[in-house]
């Protein structure tokens, strides 16, 4: 346990680097910078005007399908990561052997399922962008 | 301590075990395959086909049903009790299938997608039957609630179908994390998320604070699922948003996956801490009964007081789970049967309520339907009675049977309040006969239901009418179901 | 040993501040970025914990995908926040409440912390060791076979989100002229053209 830990000081050190720099540098503006507000400088500009509206609005859904589609994939992804670290002590023998162990047939099963998803979508036209 | 082997993964072996499951999976890519390669205009085929699986799988599970057996490592059981809920569970689907074609095409929601995900949403039902893992438990939870989370807002377009999704979504997170968080203590307490070995380690002797805290929590989880007092707010507005076929399908099925969940986890090897849950359970019993009697009665939309309806019977299904015996699974595997085929007549009826604007859902609208709709005024009314439990008809054999199972248990304060609470709720549902016989007639409905569902509704009033002459071979099933579940 | 206990209280103070602030910030952007602390500082408790897999799937998937599509919505819904927020100081005692039962109850659960007495004989060791087999290999070895079941269940659960995404947000705009390749690249020339033969001074 603690060597694994240990592999891991230098992300320790480099965190701590970071939120030293990254605090320094937030904070010198405050220490250094002029500031004297006023209200005018403080409002908004708009080409002359005041501000009309929020600057947020209403966006196409769209977005968020081709999001969500990531995710999902993302996932999936996930799901191969450890299959292919342990691949060589899941797929034992060869040759037929191989190719019906459990370990290979399991993971091709979970890839149909989603690949019958992604002709879904496919066919679907979600990947699409009109 | 006895010490349980769980078998070691057989592939062949267990894929034999779940076989009806493989079934549903693959049907349900293949259904899925087949309605994205043609055009939108022929969903029905889709539709049709998966009524068909759903039926089909019914019967092979009816056909393979024998001694209990695990598969997965001990994830997953097959018995009696499973065959039972399964059965049901897949009826109730094709059901919702076949009274969903005429108001989705009136509604032009015609979409392959919707029979799909019912078959998914029943396969996440089935493996909630069969679970045998806290982790199978969870895993067949997300996928049924996934699919209908879905459903509920599948009428996009429509500002209450999606309000109805997006609560039932969020409100359901919410419990799937009590019941993750649940499943966490009780792992952390006894070492173990397999019910066989769960079983073993849980005794009755001394009490553990933590794992009680599991099993709260696991409780809390889970009736949510059952809609059951106090976590049944979501169930009104689901009901009354979401497209009415879908509520048919809600009221039914996945009640009754979620009953028979509880009973898996509660009966088998939660049973030695009967004396900490049935306090629980007494309470979300007597408080679902009381609610679902008194908060209906002010209701004018009729998916809303199915809602609450839905609410009051789960307390009366739990009436027969708090007496934690065999009968008392029994009379709940009874009260289910019957509470699903009444309101899928119900559902008929609802779905049937429609003019020439459109769909209608009040209770006046179906003011003087006697005379407008004889037959349907008739099979509502026979609907309504046994929902009441007025003797000859099949709800008072469930209610019976249930609070007889508590008595026995020495229960009688929750058969007192539940015969209490039916009094009640019989002003309610009464009051739906007094407005179809004796008020004036309403305008009248749309012809032409089609074939399939006045076979439904046919045959689902001849069951509830009879259900004193034929109802014996249902209440032995359920008894060998129980048997098999509790030992 | 003192820096995995320094580590420990830096990941887990942080963890609890930045989930208070979560819920406490005034601009839901903000909110998001907090989370998205809190679940850095989950992933570096995890790695205390030897699980180093699951930490760095919770930068992955969390913070690469799912913090990011809550950052996407919180930025680009027209939501006026301020209006939402206005009822929430009612719901304030009653979710002091909640907090404080829970709160209760945990430390009932903790005050109390003792195993089922016969668990001792069933709890295996849940990871092997880390300097026999590395974390995700040891995952690897068991999610595919022992837990070959729950794993498929897992496809099939991403399959339903797939739909149920498509379901709800495809909508397809009749008015869109869209690109058809096949169609395209498989036009001849026949299809698409006629030679003429144009006799002088009569025109076609």
């Amino acid at each position: 346990m603690q060597e694994l830990l240990l592999d891991y000081l230098p992300i320790l050190i480099f965190i701590g680097i970071a939120i030293v720099i990254g605090g320094v540098l937030l904070g010198l503006p405050f220490v250094l910078a002029p500031n004297n507000p006023d209200p005018e400088k403080l409002s908004a500009y708009e080409c002359g005007f005041n501000a009309f509206d929020d600057a947020r609005m209403k966006f196409d859904v769209r977005f968020y399908l081709v999001a969500i589609l990531f995710i999902i994939f993302d996932l999936e992804v996930a799901f191969l990561f450890p299959w292919a670290v342990a691949f060589d002590r899941l797929v034992e023998g060869s040759g037929w052997q191989a190719l019906t162990s459990l370990g290979l047939l399991s993971m091709f099963t979970f890839l149909i399922v989603l690949t019958v998803g992604f002709i879904y979508e496919w066919k679907k036209g979600a990947l699409e962008w009109e | 301590m006895e010490t349980v082997t769980l078998p070691a993964i057989d592939i062949a072996r267990d894929m034999g075990l779940i076989a009806p499951e493989i079934t549903m999976a693959v049907a349900a890519m293949a259904l899925l395959m087949l309605g994205v390669f043609q055009s939108d205009a022929r969903s029905r085929l889709v539709s049709n086909l998966s009524a068909v699986l759903l039926v089909a799988v019914a019967a092979f599970v009816v056909m393979t049903t024998g001694e209990p057996k695990l598969a997965f490592g001990g994830s997953f059981k097959v018995d009696a009790f499973a065959s039972f809920a399964k059965v049901l569970v897949l009826c109730g689907s094709a059901l919702a299938i076949l009274m969903s074609r005429g108001f989705l095409h009136h509604e032009k929601l015609e979409r392959f997608e919707f029979p799909v995900l019912i078959v998914l949403a029943t396969l996440g039902m089935m493996m909630m039957i069969s679970a045998n893992d806290l982790i199978s438990l969870y895993m067949g939870i997300e996928l049924q609630s996934l699919a209908l989370y879905v459903l509920a807002s599948f009428n996009r377009n429509s500002a209450r179908s999606t309000e109805a999704g997006l609560k039932y979504f969020v409100l359901g997170a919410l419990s799937s994390g009590m019941l993750l968080y649940g499943c966490s203590l009780i792992y952390g307490f006894t070492g173990t998320t397999n019910f066989e070995v769960l079983g073993t380690v849980v005794t009755g002797g001394e009490m553990n604070i933590g794992l009680i805290f599991g099993v709260t929590f696991l409780i809390a989880g889970l009736a949510f699922k059952v809609s059951a007092v106090p976590f049944h707010m979501w169930t009104p507005d689901v009901y009354e948003g979401s497209p009415t076929p879908v509520t048919a399908f809600f009221a039914a099925a996945p009640k009754v996956a979620a009953l028979a969940l509880f009973m898996r986890v509660l009966g088998d090897p939660l049973l030695p801490l009967i004396h900490e849950w049935r306090q629980i359970i007494f309470f979300i019993s007597v408080a679902s009964m009381v609610l679902g009697a008194f908060a209906a009665i002010g209701q004018n939309n009729i998916k809303r007081l199915m809602a609450y309806s839905t609410i009051g019977h789960m307390g009366y299904a739990l009436v027969g789970l708090a007496a934690g015996t065999v009968a008392g699974v029994q009379s709940v595997l009874v009260y289910l049967a019957i509470y699903l085929v009444t309101n899928v007549g119900v559902f008929v009826c609802i779905l049937s309520m429609r003019r020439k604007e459109g769909m209608v859902e009040e209770i006046s609208d179906l003011s003087g339907l006697s005379r407008t709709r004889p037959m349907m005024a008739f099979a509502l009314a026979i609907f309504m009675f046994s929902l009441a439990g007025i003797p000859p008809l099949a709800g008072f054999f469930g209610k019976f049977l249930v609070f007889f199972a508590a008595v026995d248990a020495g229960l009688w304060q929750l058969a007192v309040i539940g015969l209490l609470a039916s009094v009640v709720s019989a002003f309610y549902y009464l009051r739906i006969i007094k407005v179809m016989y004796f008020d004036e007639p309403a305008p009248v409905f749309e012809r032409g239901i089609g074939t399939e569902m006045r076979l439904i509704l046919t045959g689902s009033a001849a069951l509830v009418l009879l259900f004193a002459v034929f109802g014996g071979p249902i209440i032995s099933m359920a008894q060998h179901a129980a048997v098999s579940l509790m030992g | 040993m003192v820096l995995s206990a320094l580590a420990f209280y830096l990941f887990a103070s942080l963890a609890v501040a930045s989930a208070f602030a979560v819920i406490a910030a005034r601009n839901p952007v903000h909110s998001v970025l907090f989370l998205i602390l809190t679940f850095f500082n989950a992933a570096g408790l995890f790695v205390l914990l030897g699980a180093e897999f699951l930490a760095l799937i919770l930068v992955v998937v969390y913070v690469g995908a799912v913090a990011v599509l809550f950052l996407f919505v919180v930025m680009m819904l027209d939501v006026d926040f301020a209006e939402l927020k206005r009822g929430a100081l009612q719901y304030l005692p009653m979710g002091a409440l909640i907090g404080l039962v829970v709160l209760g109850e945990l430390v009932l659960v903790l005050g109390t912390m003792a195993a089922v007495p016969q668990s001792a004989t069933v709890r295996t060791v849940p990871v092997p060791a880390v300097d026999e087999i590395s974390n995700v290999e040891a995952l690897g070895l068991i999610l595919y076979t022992d837990y070959i079941y729950l794993f498929q269940a897992a496809g099939l659960i991403l399959l339903v989100a797939m739909i149920g995404a498509i379901v709800l947000t495809l909508r397809h705009h009749d008015h869109v002229k869209r690109q058809n390749i096949a169609e395209q690249s498989s036009r001849q020339p026949e299809d698409a053209m006629d030679v003429v033969k144009v006799k002088p001074g009569q025109g076609i």
